[in-house]
């Protein structure tokens, strides 16, 4: 017996906020307040870099070393730091990613004996936790005595403690985490039954950890290593401490590579704050500028990191509840 | 029949590789857990000799950290004082005010975005904030230090700190716009996205049975937020202020720039004045001085610094666990 | 004794018929035992009828679909309603119609008029409404909170007109929750430590705190969507003994995919198939003498 379609439809309301307690009206439209105004300050921010940046902006920046003077005109540009940034975090990374993995894999797939686990599980945690300031310190007090001279310039009492290669081992350290962490979460959610076919026929734990575990779980791998770069790129206070700042990269002998990674340098980082008036402070528009471009290798980074993650596995802030209004 | 061995020589290759490699791996995870556990003693080692001196007075007042560290640095000791003499009430000071309006505005800022992020924001909105945030999480602190000197505390020391009110403190202190207000308003900045991406997850994990019981019952949109899933995201957001307030304490570089770097203790009494007083936090401190730490007296007050520090973190990481326990007995964690 | 001896087996004797009585749905309906109703319905005394919600030809759409139409039934206090029909049928849908919970998913259309003591309910406040008429769900879902802070939930949250106060434990606000746990009959097990966790209850326990919640703020009309479903036989009984005693004070509507149960607990049954209400009347008309051909297949087995 069909039944035919009634004549019209309604579309029941929104639940009404304004039925509510005035108490919560207010919690309402606080809520909207504190959205709409981050926005605004994430826009205020961008924008004031983007303004800022791109007028101080010249190509010749990115060619011309930084030499020391006292007017902006004279005082040249930031290839320098660039390289500086560059040579940090690649040898940041290079000890940090291999490291992070390895340690992940044996988090998650051997962990024993349980305690050891766990103690290196807390130890990563307050590794993660520790101000960049005070690994600077530590870096500094083994680094310039012992016989990890090496790594740096021989001064009459012991070695200076400060060159790329020791500022990029202490940042590894900054990285480390962020590398264990993404990768154990990439471990950890996979099924168990790739573990159980792998071994069932017959290779070993090592083999599947190798050819079966990781390569699943490149892009986690991937995001923290980009994370781990982002960490170390942004970070100032090891680059002070460690790679001396000085205005341009002073190799520590004449031996091609070697020399130039025992010498101090600088990074963008510690060049924005030279020129900030904070720093040497004479030289703002060179600040912009560098700080402009650093923000945006930051982004990209950032983007990179977005589209590995599948932009949506874990990190998406809305989620769909069911509920559509 | 000939007996079959127990074991051929390819499996007992293999289990020696798989043995070699699981001691390889887990004789890295130790040397990571060593170097850690040698940095923290490490740190320790070299504080012992200016808590020793200093006993408790280290934390409490005396003369000015900067005077103090000028001796260290000239290699006169303050009159009646060795050394090693140090007082860091200041920077202690310094230290708990900002990191701790930073992070109780941050609490609430992000609990109401996030709230807002997962159940208020229409889905045009919603799409936007996500790189927004992201966007935040990823600036370097040098920058913010950069547009706090640069922009803000000016901005502040022209428009809202007025000339009486300047001269109310001139006696103690010059107000220039690096201050307290500059500090906390860019920490909270720098802290809000990983708090915010952290409680907007909880938010968004929060069973939907839960929330349809609770609409079932009657209850209001907010009202159901508040009770349902603010209490369900509670573990999240002290886990995400645990890691904000770790962030905070450790931050130097930006509070270096941005802070005014005096060492004066804002003093409550002084009213709208205490906004705008300089203030110098511990770890901004440090990164200050760090050119000193090849002199004995300085590198053992830096490193005791340190120390406080790293015993704050794990202090922070404790009461963070503690936050949690009463509600595991409900079910969540 | 000889360790070695394995441990004597119990047999299990075949011989005989296993004693349990076939389901009611496996007779052929025209065939009707003259006492039936006597063996499986929970013995009731004879409560006074008052109508409190009317369905007038309800439609209700999600998206295109029609998924109820042309429904038109009372919900009576002193009589449980029992909804019955094969998955699809748009049974729960109407249920939850009747509190407007369908109003959450956007693409959701109606058409016709619900009414509660005389009020259309879409002219209600919407929380209003949902107080004076309380739902119950097939999964238990107790909120994370204490047994007490659970059954208080609704009352701590209204206005204080009730002269109870938020969340703290005046001696109200302890009767109203006691009294809400007897009523649900679950005071003599929780009743000594209510502060203990929600989720710490067994899973009929636990359907029951939600019966109780949902009865706290003295709802005049209670829904249940299929609230055994996820329960043993013994839990099972005690709600459905639970559903026969609130009927004389609370309008009661039960969805539920067992037909025994629905004969057991109900007395109107409304039977419907893919949207339609095909039959409505007394439970024993429903089962015994069904009017319809689809009744009459649904209730005995053929489908469902």
């Amino acid at each position: 017996m069909a039944v035919a379609a009634p004549p019209e439809r309604i579309t029941p309301p929104k639940e009404g906020v304004r039925t509510w307690p005035l108490i919560d009206q207010a919690a309402y439209v606080l809520c909207w307040v504190v959205g709409i105004g981050l926005c605004v300050i994430a826009a205020a921010i961008v924008l004031y870099m983007l303004v800022k940046g791109i007028s101080y902006l010249k190509p010749s920046l990115f060619v011309t070393p930084p030499s020391p003077s006292l007017s902006q005109k004279a005082s040249g540009g930031f290839s320098s730091p660039l390289v500086g940034t560059l040579v940090v975090s690649l040898i940041g990374i290079a000890i940090a990613a291999p490291m992070g993995v390895g340690i992940a894999a044996w988090l998650t797939e051997y962990r024993r004996p349980a305690g050891l686990a766990r103690a290196v599980e807390s130890a990563i945690e307050m590794l993660a936790g520790a101000p960049s300031i005070v690994l600077a310190l530590f870096g500094l007090l083994i680094f310039s005595q012992g016989f990890l001279k090496f790594l740096s310039q021989g001064t009459a009492e012991g070695a200076l403690g400060q060159s790329f290669l020791v500022a990029g081992i202490v940042m590894s350290s900054l990285a480390l985490p962020l590398v264990v962490t993404s990768t154990r979460e990439g471990l950890l959610a996979l099924p168990s039954r790739v573990r159980e076919s792998s071994l069932a026929l017959g290779k070993t734990r090592a083999t599947t950890i190798r050819s079966v575990l990781l390569p699943s779980i490149r892009p986690n791998v991937a995001t923290g290593i980009v994370l781990g770069m982002g960490r170390i790129i942004g970070d100032t206070a090891i680059v002070v401490v460690l790679l001396g700042a000085t205005l341009q990269n002073e190799p520590a002998s004449s031996t091609p590579l070697l020399g130039f990674l025992r010498g101090t340098g600088s990074t963008m980082t510690s060049y924005v704050y030279n020129n900030s008036p904070a720093g040497e402070g004479n030289s703002p528009e060179k600040a912009y500028a560098a700080a402009f471009v650093l923000l945006v290798i930051v982004l990209i980074l950032n983007a990179v990191v977005t589209r590995l993650a599948g932009g949506g596995s874990g990190f998406s802030l809305r989620r769909r509840l069911g509920w559509t209004r | 029949m000939a007996a079959r061995p127990l074991e051929t020589s390819a499996e007992r290759r293999a289990r020696r590789s798989e043995r070699r490699t699981e001691r390889t791996l887990g004789a890295l995870s130790v040397l990571v857990l060593v170097a850690i556990a040698a940095m923290a003693v490490t740190v320790f080692i070299k504080a012992w000799p200016s808590f020793s001196y200093n006993g408790l007075g280290w934390f409490g007042t005396g003369a000015e950290p900067s005077a103090q560290l000028r001796a260290m640095h000239e290699g006169t000791p303050l009159p009646g004082h060795g050394l090693l003499y140090f007082t860091a009430w200041q920077l202690i000071w310094g230290t708990i005010i900002t990191t701790g309006f930073a992070v109780a505005i941050a609490i609430v800022v992000s609990t109401l975005a996030a709230i807002f992020i997962t159940e208020f924001a229409p889905a045009a909105v919603g799409r936007i904030l996500d790189p927004v945030i992201r966007l935040l999480a990823a600036v370097p602190s040098v920058i913010y230090g950069l547009i706090g000197i640069v922009a803000i505390a000016p901005w502040i020391n022209k428009n809202l700190i007025s000339p009486s009110l300047a001269n109310s403190v001139s006696y103690v202190v010059q107000l220039n716009g690096e201050s307290l207000s500059t500090a906390i308003l860019l920490l909270t900045i720098m802290i809000l996205p990983i708090m915010i991406a952290i409680s907007a997850n909880a938010f968004a994990s929060v069973p939907p049975s839960w929330r349809e019981g609770s609409a079932a019952l009657g209850v209001n949109r907010w009202r159901t937020i508040w009770r349902v899933s603010v209490r369900t995201a509670w573990p999240a957001i002290a886990a995400g202020t645990v890691l904000a307030t770790a962030r905070a304490l450790g931050e130097a570089v930006m509070l270096a720039m941005v802070a005014g770097g005096r060492d004066f203790a804002p003093n409550l009494l002084d009213g709208l004045a205490l906004l705008f007083e300089p203030v110098r936090p511990l770890a901004a401190t440090i990164f200050q001085e760090s050119g000193g730490l090849t002199i004995g007296p300085v590198s053992h007050t830096l490193y005791a610094i340190a120390a406080v520090l790293l015993v704050s973190a794990a202090l922070l990481s404790f009461a963070g666990w503690a936050a949690r326990q009463p509600l595991k007995k409900y079910g969540l964690s | 004794m000889d360790p070695l001896m394995p441990p004597p087996v119990r047999r299990i004797d075949v011989g005989q018929a296993p004693t349990i009585a076939p389901p009611r749905a496996q007779q052929p309906a025209p065939a009707a035992p003259s006492n039936g109703a006597a063996l499986h319905r929970a013995p009731r005394r004879p409560a006074t009828v008052t109508e409190r919600m009317r369905l007038d030809s309800v439609w209700l759409a999600y998206g295109e679909n029609w998924v109820v139409r042309d429904v038109s039934l009372r919900v009576n206090q002193g009589a449980v309603l029992a909804l019955i029909g094969a998955s699809g049928s748009g049974k729960t849908t109407l249920l939850r119609s009747m509190n407007r919970l369908t109003e959450i998913t956007a693409s959701a259309g109606r058409s016709g008029s619900i009414t509660l003591d005389g009020t259309d309910i879409h002219n209600l406040e919407v929380n209003a409404l949902r107080r004076r008429v309380s739902m119950v769900f097939q999964q238990p879902n107790p909120f994370p909170m204490s047994i007490f802070d659970n059954v208080a939930y609704a009352l701590a949250e209204q206005r204080p007109k009730r002269g109870i106060r938020k969340r703290s434990r005046t001696p109200q606000l302890e009767s109203a929750v006691e009294d809400a746990l007897r009523r649900a009959g679950l005071w003599d097990e929780v009743g000594d430590d209510l502060g203990r966790s929600a989720l710490r209850l067994s899973g009929g326990q636990q359907q029951r705190l939600c019966i109780a919640r949902s009865l706290a703020a003295e709802p005049e009309v209670l829904l249940l969507d299929e609230p055994c479903s996820a329960l043993d036989p013994i839990s099972t009984a005690i709600i459905e003994e639970l559903i026969v005693q609130l009927r004389e004070s609370v309008a009661i509507v039960i969805v539920t995919h067992n037909l025994q149960q629905a004969f057991r607990v109900g007395d109107e049954v409304a039977f419907m198939h893919l949207g339609e209400l095909v039959e409505y009347g007394s439970a024993e008309q429903v089962f015994d003498r069904p009017r319809e051909e689809r009744t009459r297949e649904y209730v005995s087995g053929a489908f469902g």
